[in-house]
């Protein structure tokens, strides 16, 4: 167990200096850092000066070095564009976009999970046929447009809801907070309904298929023929086995949920990190992008690190058949 | 010589794979129908922008304010133009804009998707055929790209290539960052499938016997190994190309992809949105229905050519 965890946090640890290497080598070779801070009337005396400040002038593996232990102490350089700390730029953002996430996901665990169950269990039934198609156009069709289109039907036609914004925040501590408002719950339904469609889909047919295998199984069968109740084979047998995969893919989702929020937050001008990435590459915001990019890879990587071992503590097969190496 | 196409026959019409009554099935063939007669009409219409639009956007001299805003079937009355969508607030016929737009979105979408497959197949040929260390590193790279969300990877190659080109050229040289951005962010599933096709397909006779004779690994290849994937690849690509499609539109809707002196359908989509609430739904609705109509139909004929072609890749594409 011990050496299969290290092994898994050593793994990591080499994507993320991997991805660190990108973020420096972005920031070092894409734009000047220089021409950022030095104006046109700066002397090349003083140039000079910044470079050796910079430590511009020293070998890229020391800069490479320095940039890693900057990184790893919260330090990420000053935003071109806005002239702040990227990291409190990002810090500032970050409770909006999780709060953003975590509604979402649990709007697609909910739905995702009843839609699920209910198919897997009438696979016959004209609703499921409904839920299917309607399913597979929801997936084909862009985020963005889903996104217009409820902004069309809730905030133009019916005026029930707000388009855009998070409505009234509340500060708590560094965490500012919209689900303590009415305003804010309000704004938090339309974008957290768009941003969840797609896991929704993805859950819903995982359920499903999982749940089919499940209900074909021999102690499921077993279980009719001892005359237990409907809902207690159902819920307390089939679902109970299908929920392993099904919450490993929903932890591993929750990354993509955060990823996937750079578009919803532009359709509705929500304040998170991934506008303010979008922000970035518009204007070439070099230390933003390096910055998300690096905080991105990090939150991907301890997702998955979690699920890895979560996986191996549940399943003891894996332990076998990890000595074999994986494919 | 005796070609092995590694493909199931073809589902006989009355036990088709996929469905469990020819009923479904029929009703199925008529959508399948439809979309394909939508695609090749869009992309036809695209392809003839310059002959079948009224109008012409982007060249100033017939555009007039006058014009602007112009509701759908409704003569001006200052110009007397019928605009068959309607016009935006500089007067541009939306009808005209959306043939132009279509044909930045095709062309860069079917540029986009040629690049993956290239860079994707030659990956893959390479990492099935070749084993060992090559086969992992080709294959840890694209697991490791494939855990991030493709739009995300194209975010940022896009930013970082916009980074690198000087700012005077970056407008003319933002359609091309655009189809390497979405080209790369795509090849690792033509990788995946290529490669499991290409395991199977060098342990058969025949690649055997070209090695026997002499042939070269590259040649074995490309001559021999290459048609036989023709399948699989096709699947692939005609997905992919709705993808494309799809993450172009949405890259040029965030404000990131081409410049909006040559608006795509993303680009219109993102121009229309601010007429959303003041009541002028053609700017937005005209181009949101050609990209929902261009992005199910090239879906579907995906979706449908997969299940014709090879039951077996139905699972797994994700």
């Amino acid at each position: 167990m011990t050496g299969f965890v290290l092994r898994r946090i050593f793994q990591s640890v080499l994507v993320m200096l991997a991805v660190a290497l990108i973020a420096f080598i972005v920031i070092r070779f894409v734009g000047d850092p220089l021409e950022s801070l030095a104006s046109q009337e700066t002397r090349l005396e003083d140039r000079a000066v910044m470079m050796q400040r910079l430590g511009l002038d020293r070998p890229v593996v020391f800069q490479f070095a320095s940039f890693v232990r900057r990184g790893l102490s919260g330090d990420f350089g000053i935003s071109y564009k806005q002239q702040e700390p990227v990291t409190r730029m990002i810090a500032e953002r970050l409770p909006a976009t999780l709060e953003l996430a975590l509604a979402s996901a649990a709007l697609a665990l909910v739905l995702g999970g009843l839609l699920g169950i209910h198919c897997a269990l009438k696979p016959e039934s004209p609703l499921t046929h409904f839920i299917m198609t309607v399913s597979l156009v929801g997936v084909s069709l862009p985020t963005f447009l889903i996104g217009i289109g409820l902004i069309y039907l809730f905030s133009v036609e019916l005026g029930w809801l707000p388009s855009f914004g998070r409505g009234e925040t509340v500060k708590l501590g560094w965490w500012t907070t919209g689900l303590l408002t009415l305003s804010g719950w309000r704004s938090i339904i339309l974008p957290a309904i768009t941003l969840s469609l797609f896991q929704m889909t993805l859950l819903m047919r995982l359920i499903r298929a999982e749940m089919l295998e499940v209900l074909r199984q021999d102690y499921i069968r077993f279980a009719r023929a001892r005359g237990l109740p409907q809902s207690s084979i159902h819920f307390g047998h089939a679902l109970k086995n299908t929920l392993v995969p099904v919450i490993t893919v929903a932890g591993l989702q929750l990354g993509s949920v955060i990823a996937f929020a750079v578009v919803t937050e532009t359709v509705f001008q929500w304040p998170g990190v991934g506008s303010l990435f979008i922000n970035s590459v518009q204007s070439v915001d070099v230390p933003v992008m390096a910055a998300y990019l690096v905080f991105i890879a990090l939150l991907f990587v301890v997702i998955n690190l979690i699920v890895d071992i979560l996986y191996y503590a549940v399943d003891p097969r894996l332990r076998i058949a990890r000595g074999g190496g994986e494919t | 010589m005796a070609v092995d196409i590694n493909l199931p026959a073809p589902p006989s019409p009355d036990r088709p794979a996929s469905t469990p009554s020819g009923r479904i099935r029929l009703k199925l063939g008529i959508v399948t129908w439809l979309a394909l007669l939508l695609a090749i009409g869009l992309m036809l219409a695209a392809l003839f922008a310059p002959l079948l639009a009224p109008y012409d956007p982007f060249d100033p001299a017939t555009l007039d304010l006058l014009d602007g805003m112009m509701p759908p079937m409704q003569p001006s009355a200052f110009t007397e133009k019928t605009f068959l969508f309607g016009t935006d607030n500089q007067g541009r016929d939306v009808f005209s804009s959306i043939l132009y737009g279509s044909r930045v979105s095709l062309t860069v979408a079917f540029a986009a998707t040629f690049l993956s497959l290239a860079i994707g197949v030659s990956a893959g040929l390479v990492s099935g055929y070749a084993g060992g260390v090559t086969d992992a590193v080709i294959m840890r790279v694209a697991d490791a790209q494939l855990t991030f969300p493709t739009i995300l990877i194209a975010l940022l190659v896009f930013g970082i290539a916009q980074g690198l080109v000087p700012a005077a050229e970056q407008e003319s040289a933002a359609v091309w960052i655009l189809i390497f951005a979405i080209g790369f962010s795509n090849w690792p599933q033509f990788a995946r499938t290529v490669r499991g096709a290409t395991l199977v397909e060098k342990r058969r006779d025949y690649v055997a016997a070209a090695r026997l004779i002499g042939v070269s690994p590259a040649r074995i290849l490309v001559t021999h190994i290459l048609p036989n994937l023709a399948g699989p690849v096709l699947v692939i690509a005609t997905i992919g190309l709705a993808l494309a499609v799809i993450e172009e539109a949405t890259l040029s809707y965030l404000g990131v992809g081409v410049p909006p002196t040559r608006p795509s359908l993303g680009t219109l989509i993102r121009i229309g949105q601010q007429f959303l609430f003041s009541g002028e739904w053609w700017i937005l609705a005209f181009p949101a229905a050609t990209l929902v109509l261009l992005a199910l139909s090239v879906n579907l004929l995906g979706d449908r050519l997969r299940d014709a072609l090879n039951p077996r890749l139905r699972d797994g594409r994700r």
